[in-house]
């Protein structure tokens, strides 16, 4: 027997929405933009911070990088253009870092030369990384084939080199570089490694034209031996002539409490021994805490409009269902006289609400399972949508009919039955 | 005064509305008794108490003081579930205006009040086909009531009436909107459910309607005026108890 039972309450709401479809559907526009609000800003938010995740991996979150940084033209310039100018990070401060700073587990040096790359009649002109075997643990960057510069290079000063992914693809497209003694500047390398690409930040495939130079490794001591300190530009015409030590010092810190701590320790020494601002204090960490603080206001953005859509829609639901329980006044007296308690006229309008605000968060649920979709592709930012977005955009679309649906509910179920079925 | 069973027991019944300072007594210490199986109209001039007196024996309303007692129990001391318990058991309308649910069909509409019971009847389906047949609308079960005519409607509302067995049919001009042929079909149908020995209370204000009842109570300002037995509403339904 059909008893007063959920199912065909819920049924008999469906009817009575049906009667006025298009009311019913404007009415969930509201709930249907916040609760696709809601969706978006989950998926946009949960791929942003797996992107920065990905990100610390990448750019070594516990890293502080210093770098050298040519000063501006006129402090440099003695006067001719022949002349030596000096600049930048010097193995004094790579010393420091390594040795006396707190917090630092070990500390890369990389000095950058200006060499052409060659093999055959294949030629190049990448960066070429003198460095030393910690490089690779301290960046991250693992290797394809082969193996990076080692210990016993630095101390033999062994003529040997590791190519990047592009630069070996460039040089030995058909075989592998292994073995392959490779010109740089006037001298032979033997190639011993190749390592993977490097992928630009936030994306899974590599950047056109990021890398056409790429990237070419030799041990530190090897390099010092064969090219000195001095390097020769040619620039426009002029040659240009620079000594610089180091380019880059890479410090690892021993945790991420540490990386401030290093980097402040960092700039202040760096402020005391330089003459001129010839470094940069680069720090991952802090320009995440940077990115992360712009998708966190992004997401309070988001956020703040789902919750007036979901304000607006359940105001909106509302109105209507106070309309609809005037409109259905007589109804509530039939029903009254013929038995419905106060709790079924609850009930009778509150299911309606709930599956007026639920059909609108399930439009809701499908517009915002687009919505990343289209990011993705215009705004090319990550987004993932979790499962539990759907889920919670329906609790919250229930929700609100539940709430909003309470105070007509009453309305209707406190109506006086005679003066409800006087009602024209 | 014994006979058949009281189904309804009006005690010094008094109604009185409030408007600001000013009192209408639209009962004014009625008593009365209404037993199972009697027809009858309930008469008087526009005001003299009427509808009151048929929402109050319907328990849509209450009254200001006295007591009202439906098969024996009384019904002032019940609260508001209670109440609308009582009238989905023991309580059977029919409005002048039909009052079905749109959005209902026919079967469905003659379900509702078992619908709203605790404990509703397993057979409550079975029972309303068969209404549904006895009212002349079997064939008629999926429609809609704005695919029906009036008088089809009423007899909708008549078999809804009846579905939950109950101890008193009150029906309020019922037959005021129909055509006089309609409404004679209607009055028919009263007819034979009161030989079939229902309890029903009509009320209206047409002598003519009235006289079909078995008896007539007339009111005045609130009070009885007059009880009559109807010679026509006795043959008609071939005498009383
Ligand atoms: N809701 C109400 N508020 C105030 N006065 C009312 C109300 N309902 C009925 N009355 C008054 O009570 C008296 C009886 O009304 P009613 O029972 O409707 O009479 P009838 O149905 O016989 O015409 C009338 O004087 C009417 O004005
Ligand atoms: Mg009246």
């Amino acid at each position: 027997m059909r008893s007063a039972s959920l199912l065909g309450t819920v049924r008999l709401g469906w009817n009575s929405l049906l009667l006025h479809k298009l009311r019913s559907v404007l009415t969930t526009l509201g709930v249907l933009f916040g609760v696709s609000s809601v969706i978006a800003m989950l998926a946009i938010g949960e791929g942003a911070s797996e992107e920065a995740q990905e990100q610390i991996r990448k750019l070594g979150s516990r890293n502080v990088i210093l770098r050298s940084v040519k000063p501006p033209e006129d402090l440099v310039r003695g006067a001719e253009s022949s002349r030596v100018s000096s600049y930048g990070l010097t193995a004094f401060d790579h010393q420091r870092v390594a040795q006396t700073f707190p917090g630092v587990r070990r500390a890369v040096p990389v000095r950058q030369l200006q060499q052409e790359v060659r093999l055959h009649d294949r030629v190049l002109n990448p960066r070429v990384l003198a460095t030393v075997p910690e490089y690779v643990d301290v960046t991250g960057r693992p290797l394809s084939e082969g193996r990076f510069i080692s210990a016993e290079d630095q101390q033999r000063f062994t003529n040997v080199c590791v190519l990047g992914y592009e630069v070996a693809r460039h040089l030995a497209p058909f075989e592998s570089p292994l073995g392959k003694r490779i010109k740089i500047g006037a001298d032979y390398f033997t190639c011993v490694g190749v390592l993977l690409p490097r992928v630009p930040l936030g994306t899974d495939q590599p950047a056109p034209g990021a890398d056409v130079t790429g990237e070419v490794f030799l041990p530190l001591e090897t390099a010092k031996r064969w090219f000195g300190e001095i390097q020769v530009k040619i620039r426009s015409g002029s040659r240009e002539m620079e000594e610089v030590q180091l380019h880059e010092i890479i410090a690892e810190c021993e945790s991420d409490e540490a990386v401030p701590l290093v980097a402040a320790a960092s700039r202040e020494m760096l402020a005391r021994n330089h003459t001129q601002q010839d470094y940069e204090v680069v720090v991952p960490l802090e320009q995440l805490l940077r990115a992360q603080e712009t998708k966190r206001i992004f997401t309070i953005v988001l956020s703040s409009i789902a919750a007036i859509s979901l304000l607006v829609g359940g105001i909106g639901i509302m109105n209507v269902m106070l309309a609809t329980v005037t409109e259905r006044t007589r109804e509530i007296g039939i029903r009254r006289a013929l038995g419905a308690k106060k709790r079924h006229i609850v009930t009778q309008f509150l299911v309606e609400t709930v599956v007026l605000s639920i059909g609108g968060g399930l439009l809701g649920i499908a517009l915002g399972l687009l919505i990343p979709i289209g990011v993705e592709y215009w705004a090319n930012m990550r987004t993932i949508v979790t499962p539990t977005a759907p889920i919670l955009a329906f609790v919250i679309s229930a929700g609100i009919g539940i709430v909003f649906g309470l105070y007509p509910a009453w309305r209707a179920a406190n109506m006086d039955p005679v003066e409800a079925l006087r009602h024209e | 005064m014994s006979g058949p069973e009281p189904v309804a027991e009006l005690r010094d019944v008094t109604r009185v509305y409030r408007m600001g300072s000013h009192e209408v007594r639209a009962l004014d210490g009625l008593s009365f008794t209404f037993r199972k199986g009697e027809y009858w109209s309930i008469m008087g001039s526009s005001g003299s108490g009427k509808s009151t007196l048929l929402n109050l024996l319907g328990c849509i309303d209450r009254a200001t003081s006295g007591s009202y007692k439906v098969r024996g129990q009384e019904v002032g001391g019940l609260d508001d579930d209670e109440l609308s318990e009582l009238r989905s058991r023991e309580i059977g309308f029919v409005f002048q205006s039909y009052n079905l649910i749109p959005q209902l069909d026919v079967l469905e509409n003659i379900l509702v009040p078992l619908f709203y019971q605790d404990d509703p009847p397993a057979d409550g389906e079975e029972r309303a086909r068969m209404l549904a047949e006895r009212v002349g609308l079997g064939a008629r079960l999926g429609h809609r009531p704005m695919e029906l005519s009036g008088g089809q409607q009423q007899r909708v509302a008549i078999a809804r009436a009846l579905v939950n067995d109950p101890a008193i049919v009150l029906a309020d001009e019922a037959t005021g909107n129909l055509d006089s042929k309609t409404a004679l079909e209607i009055l028919a149908l009263f007819d034979e459910l009161h030989a079939e020995g229902k309890t029903i209370l009509l009320v209206t204000h047409e002598a003519k309607i009235g006289e079909r009842a078995e008896r007539t109570l007339r009111l005045r300002d609130g009070r009885i005026d007059e009880v009559v037995e109807n010679r026509a509403g006795l043959t008609a339904a071939g005498g009383g108890a």
